[in-house]
């Protein structure tokens, strides 16, 4: 009895996860859907589902205007670059506040959390004057600083996270052995925390493949990554929903394919040490 | 000897092609995502043929996401761009900053006094022209001549308000998802505020009198707001406050609006037989006014090419522009593409001519409603100010965008239309008196 109910609340579980789960991902499925629709048909009322004259006419449009693979490469690099030079600063960072943490160890910690409650458009003009003297105008450099900032507090709150799951007891033993500081956290530290790090490396090259004010706001030619890519398809005066949709499609869907692909990875970080 | 001969011929030519790199001038041009800039696009290896030391780089974005981009790149003297597509509200505030180099060197082929003079005025500061019309618009009214007939209505040329709002009631068939009228709903500056605005024109209303003080008190405000809320609420489409040009566009395409009062630039989306299922009956008709004012709005937008003061390649950019906005491009659009397709509202030369006149059926009333567009006097009272859907001055975008959402909730029912209009007097007054006005 006891297991037949079990079961069945099991059953219900799973069937809201899934309900929720489409629900989520509904929009996606939407954008790639209409992304198949000629423009007529995108706006169409009643909007048809799966019965329409499917065509790639919008991604033969959007490949004939923009230059994707330009987008494309922008975008890795930014993205790539800000997650690991973020990392680079936030492991020893996080280490020494997990390890060795001073009276003010939250205070700095809050603070640093702080800074992502400020809207980025409040500091745009100064910035902008900055990359403007510093010529960091429209180039990857200069994104993958900015990004590398705004994500940073993101990524010392995670790392510092796993850290502190770690038993400090293990980083001694390694010292009493002679272990230098680099040593330490390289070769003991680091591996026994790389599904966190895995996880908030991932989950940061979400946010920056995803970051569309300073990526807008700062490039203009040469830097503009997919973000722009997308914005050059929305217009207000005129209907281009489906040539949209394309662009849209094709640029969310490296990050879609990264993240299906290293899920379990994902959700394994991200309950790392949840369950004490 | 054989070796170093080589290198030296080899090292001539590396000079040789770094220096032809060097010679060729990169500009970069910002421009707004829309059919006639694409096709600009598209064609620019005209220009580029025939000027190969220069280079075009394009960033195309959303008109909003672009306004921001270019206002925060020219206000900090940025130099990202060397060519911007503006409109009639930035040019003449951006111009008197000196942000944007005058155009009064055009080369004489040019023919600047071909330029639909409305359009000019509305992009010069003291007669001279700090940016050249790409395409430009006004507002008009767009009907179903089948829905019309069939509801027994006749909608005049010149039609009043009175006109509009009988019709509106006797084309409503709710059950049959028609809407008798479609108008923005949606809150913004250049959304509701645009035709809302002009409507306030029409009814003889002004923004400010000519201390700057906010006008929203008066009795002409009052009845623009009576009989705009009671429009859209009778005879307009559900949700009609999250409605903008796209929208009521996609409704109109989809035979569910009677009539659809926006940009001239619809004509030619709603009469396209690919994309719209009523293109065969669709009739057109001035802006209208109230009985007894004589005003008809007087919107008037032209998305143009301007030079930013900041840009290392003046020269190259000219050319650009004069070659992008010129009676030559427009025969090469017609060329390419067909009549119907070269960008409207610039040039008299493109309204005489009898193909174009032949292919665009709208033509005559577009033509009509850009020549009566009257920038410098938007109301029939005195202003300080000029514009049109807009009133030209830089603190317009921040309370434009705010009296549109107090609109826009009286359109959706959260406050009344005198609640509307008390805050809007309120907030405006506010800022004006804040920017020291």
């Amino acid at each position: 009895m006891a297991r037949a109910v079990t079961t069945r609340r099991k059953s219900i579980n799973t069937a809201i996860a899934w309900a929720i789960g489409i629900l989520i991902f509904f929009p996606i499925l939407w954008t790639i859907l209409t992304s198949f629709k000629t423009e007529a048909e995108a706006i169409s009322s009643p909007p048809s589902f799966l019965f329409f004259d499917w065509t790639f006419e919008n991604y033969a449009a959007v490949q004939e205007r923009s230059n994707y693979f330009r987008h494309f490469m922008n975008s890795v690099v930014i993205s790539l670059g800000s997650t690991i030079l973020g990392l680079i600063i936030a492991v020893p960072a996080a280490w020494a506040m997990a390890f060795v943490p001073g009276k003010n160890t939250k205070n700095v910690l809050m603070w640093m959390l702080s800074t992502k409650m400020l809207p980025p458009v409040g500091v745009l003009i100064p910035i902008y004057l900055l990359f403007r003297d510093t010529g960091l105008l429209d180039t990857r450099t200069g994104l993958v600083i900015v990004l590398t900032l705004i994500n940073l507090p993101i990524i010392v709150w995670m790392l510092y996270t796993y850290f502190r799951e770690i038993p400090g007891e293990i980083l001694e033993a390694a010292r009493m052995d002679g272990a230098t500081l680099r040593d330490e956290i390289i070769h003991v530290l680091t591996p026994m925390a790389v599904p966190g790090i895995a996880s908030t490396l991932l989950l940061n090259i979400i946010l920056a493949w995803n970051e569309a004010f300073w990526t807008l706001n700062l490039t203009a030619a040469n830097a503009a990554p997919l973000t722009a890519f997308i914005a050059s398809y929305s217009s207000p005066e005129g209907l281009f929903y489906a040539k949209l949709s394309a662009a849209s499609t094709m640029a969310i869907a490296p990050i879609l394919i990264l993240g299906w692909f290293s899920q379990k990875q994902l959700v394994r970080g991200l309950t790392f040490g949840a369950v004490k | 000897m054989t070796n170093i001969r080589r290198a030296l011929m080899g090292a001539t030519a590396l000079c040789v092609s770094a220096l032809a790199a060097e010679a060729q001038t990169t500009i970069t041009i910002a421009t707004v995502n829309n059919g006639d800039m694409i096709r600009m696009q598209g064609l620019s290896n005209h220009f580029t043929d025939a000027h190969p030391d220069i280079a075009l780089e394009w960033v195309t974005l959303e008109e909003n996401v672009l306004r921001q981009r270019v206002t925060t790149d020219i206000a900090t003297q940025g130099g990202q761009y060397d060519v911007l597509t503006i409109g009639t509200y930035e040019v003449p505030i951006w111009a008197k900053q000196d942000w944007l180099l005058p155009l009064d060197d055009l080369p004489e082929e040019y023919n600047v006094d071909d330029l639909l003079p409305a359009v000019r005025e509305a992009l010069s500061v003291d007669g001279t022209l700090y940016a050249a019309p790409f395409y430009g618009e006004s507002a008009m009214v767009m009907y179903r001549t089948d829905l019309a007939e069939q509801a027994g209505v006749s909608i005049p040329e010149e039609p009043t308000w009175s006109d509009i709002m009988s019709a509106a009631e006797a084309m409503t068939d709710r059950e049959n998802e028609v809407y008798g009228i479609c108008l923005r709903g949606k809150p913004g500056w250049g959304e509701n505020m645009g035709f809302i605005t002009t409507m306030a024109n029409s009814y003889g209303a002004r923004w400010f009198d000519t201390e700057w003080n906010a006008q929203f008190d008066s009795p002409e405000w009052q009845e623009t707001m009576k009989d705009y809320l009671t429009m859209m609420n009778e005879y307009g489409p559900p949700g009609a406050s999250s409605n903008g040009f796209n929208e009521n566009l996609s409704l109109f395409q989809q035979g569910k609006c009677g009539m659809w009062i926006d940009a001239t630039v619809a004509a030619g989306f709603v009469t396209d037989p690919d994309e719209s299922t009523v293109a065969d009956s669709v009739g057109f008709a001035k802006f209208p006014n109230k009985e007894g004012v004589d005003n008809h709005g007087n919107w008037l937008w032209a998305w143009s090419l301007a030079v930013p003061s900041s840009t290392d390649a003046p020269d190259a950019a000219k050319e650009f522009v004069a070659w992008a906005t010129s009676q030559e491009y427009t025969q090469l659009v017609a060329q390419e593409e067909g009549w119907r397709a070269a960008p409207p509202g610039t040039r008299t030369s493109l309204y005489e001519n009898p193909e174009y006149q032949e292919a665009a059926p709208f033509a005559e009333m577009t033509l009509n409603a850009i020549q009566s567009a009257d920038t410098q006097n938007q109301s029939v009272q005195e202003t300080p100010y000029t514009g049109g859907q807009f009133v030209a001055i830089p603190e317009f975008q921040g309370i434009g965008t705010a009296v549109g959402q107090q609109f826009s909730a009286a359109l959706a029912g959260q406050v009344s239309a005198d609640q509307a209009l008390q805050s809007a007097q309120q907030l405006t007054q506010r800022e004006m008196d804040r920017a020291g006005y």
